[in-house]
């Protein structure tokens, strides 16, 4: 064949084998699904985008332009799988190919699912889901006010609960279409009505489980933004347990159903009255308690009380006490006394001159001048001497002196 | 509406009356008026709590967009 070619002279120029590579190309291949993987995704200051689509065996060229990229719903990526209607193109001044997208959708996750994501991150950026912006939920709410299908199971699921927990609580159902065209308007203008109403200080949310489809009202900006703005705080139960929609980041409270949110909405009141009950058990068990304790108190004192009776006789007691003291002291000090007279008298018994005399001694003086003799040197013959004995006294003449 | 005390505040004004009767250092006076106030808080808790008149209401707008208010019939 390449032999026949050269043979009979037909000898393509490069411009010529390009064109006809471009025109085969463009024509077997004029619209065409395309999936595969977003690599080195770029977006120059032209706006357009340029990426390689891979999968694990190949790759291969990719461009969207800035006019297409107006329809998507979401933003490419690296690394996300996506699905798209391209046609092929043939680059001719370098001989290279790539595929122009038209239309591009996320393959798996589904363009709603990365819409939510991506609609969750402006609102989270944005501060929306901020803890500090949740108003608290009343502790028992005076009214509620239900924004849900008027039908469903959901508003029947809370109106059961609210029975069984707090069966007096007035509830406002407000009835909206949940899912379909204008549910999101809906839903909006019953959170501004309940805001104008202001009868209701809590607002639930809710309705049943669904498909990401089907939950759409509950993931849109619009509804959002309502449930942000909102004066009322307002609970969503929205899905089943698993299910996290928008609203639910916003809600000031995200219950993960319906009946749920009826049970975060209101206090069990058979729970709140028998804890009124035991808080009175405990007002009065301490009131007599205390009442008990200073009734003890009072009589303890009342039995260290002494009557006057007591302290008179108490002090005559004492009186006596000291009298007694008082005698006792002054007997024995008479004694001691006595005592020591008696001493003194035989002391001064002992030294009176008569008790000498007694014993047979006796005193000599002179009967001129009185005066007593005790060296027989100074006595004369013939003088006259006086001796006085114990009993008398007797007038001598002195015979004799002895030296 | 009208600003009234709550039943949260109420309820929580109950707890600590109860937990200063029950710490047992105030004077008898004082308990006994600790005792009357308390009493009154649980008069008035359960009184919130039966006061409230059960009614299920649907609050709709009609086409004029005006409010009205029907008693709700879940069928």
């Amino acid at each position: 064949m390449i032999m026949a070619e050269k043979n009979t002279g037909h000898i393509y120029t490069v411009s010529k084998l390009t064109r006809k590579i471009k025109s085969l190309l463009e024509e077997a291949f004029p619209f065409i699904w395309v999936t595969g993987e977003i690599s080195n995704y770029a977006v120059p200051g032209s706006g357009h985008s340029y990426f390689t689509l891979k999968d694990p065996q190949a790759a291969i060229s990719a461009v969207m332009f800035k006019n297409q990229k107006r329809n998507l719903k979401f933003e490419p990526e690296n690394g996300m799988n996506i699905m798209g209607l391209a046609r092929l193109s043939l680059y001719e001044p370098r001989g290279s190919y790539q595929i122009i997208f038209e239309h591009l959708e996320p393959e798996g996750a589904g363009s709603m699912q990365v819409a939510f994501e991506q609609l969750k991150k402006k609102l989270s950026d944005k501060g929306l889901f901020d803890e500090k912006y949740k108003k608290p939920i009343p502790f028992l709410p005076s009214q509620i006010s239900i924004i849900t299908s008027g039908t469903g199971a959901a508003v029947r699921d809370i109106i059961n609960v609210a029975q069984r927990r707090f069966s007096n609580c007035p509830l406002d159902i407000i009835p909206v279409n949940v899912q379909g065209n204008g549910s999101e308007n809906e839903i909006c203008d019953a959170i501004t009505l309940v805001n104008q109403y202001q009868e209701s200080d809590l607002i639930i949310l809710a309705r049943g489980g669904g498909s990401l489809e089907d939950l759409a009202a509950f993931n849109s900006e619009i509804v959002a933004t309502a449930i942000f703005d909102s004066h009322i705080p307002i609970i969503t139960g929205v899905g089943h347990e698993t299910d996290y929609t928008i609203a639910d980041f916003v809600a000031d409270l995200r219950a993960p159903t319906p009946s749920a949110a009826a049970e975060l909405a209101l206090p069990d009141k058979k729970n709140l009255v028998q804890r009124i009950f035991d808080l009175q058990k405990n007002l009065n068990t301490s009131l007599n308690r205390k009442i008990v304790l200073l009734n003890q108190t009072v009589l303890y004192l009342i039995s260290r009380l002494k009557s006057p009776e007591t302290i008179v006789y108490d002090f005559r007691f004492r009186l006596e006490d000291d009298e007694a003291r008082l005698t006792n002291m002054m007997t024995h000090y008479m004694q001691l006394m006595r005592i020591n007279h008696l001493r003194l008298d035989a002391k001064l018994q002992a030294l009176n001159p008569k008790a000498i005399l007694k014993r047979g001694y006796s005193i000599a003086r002179f009967v001129s001048d009185k005066k007593v003799i005790t060296d027989s040197g100074d006595v004369k013959k013939k003088d006259q001497i006086e001796v006085i004995l114990f009993k008398g006294r007797l007038i001598t003449r002195v015979e004799k002196t002895n030296g | 509406m009208a600003k009234k005390k709550t039943f949260e505040s109420a309820l929580k004004e109950l707890e600590e009356i109860v937990r200063q009767m029950e710490s047992g250092d105030l004077c008898l006076e004082d308990a006994v008026k600790k005792y009357e106030s308390g009493m009154k808080q649980s008069k008035y808790c359960l009184d919130l709590l039966d006061k409230t008149e059960k009614k299920i209401a649907m609050l709709t707008k009609d086409r004029d967009g005006n409010i009205k208010k029907q008693p709700f019939k879940d069928e």
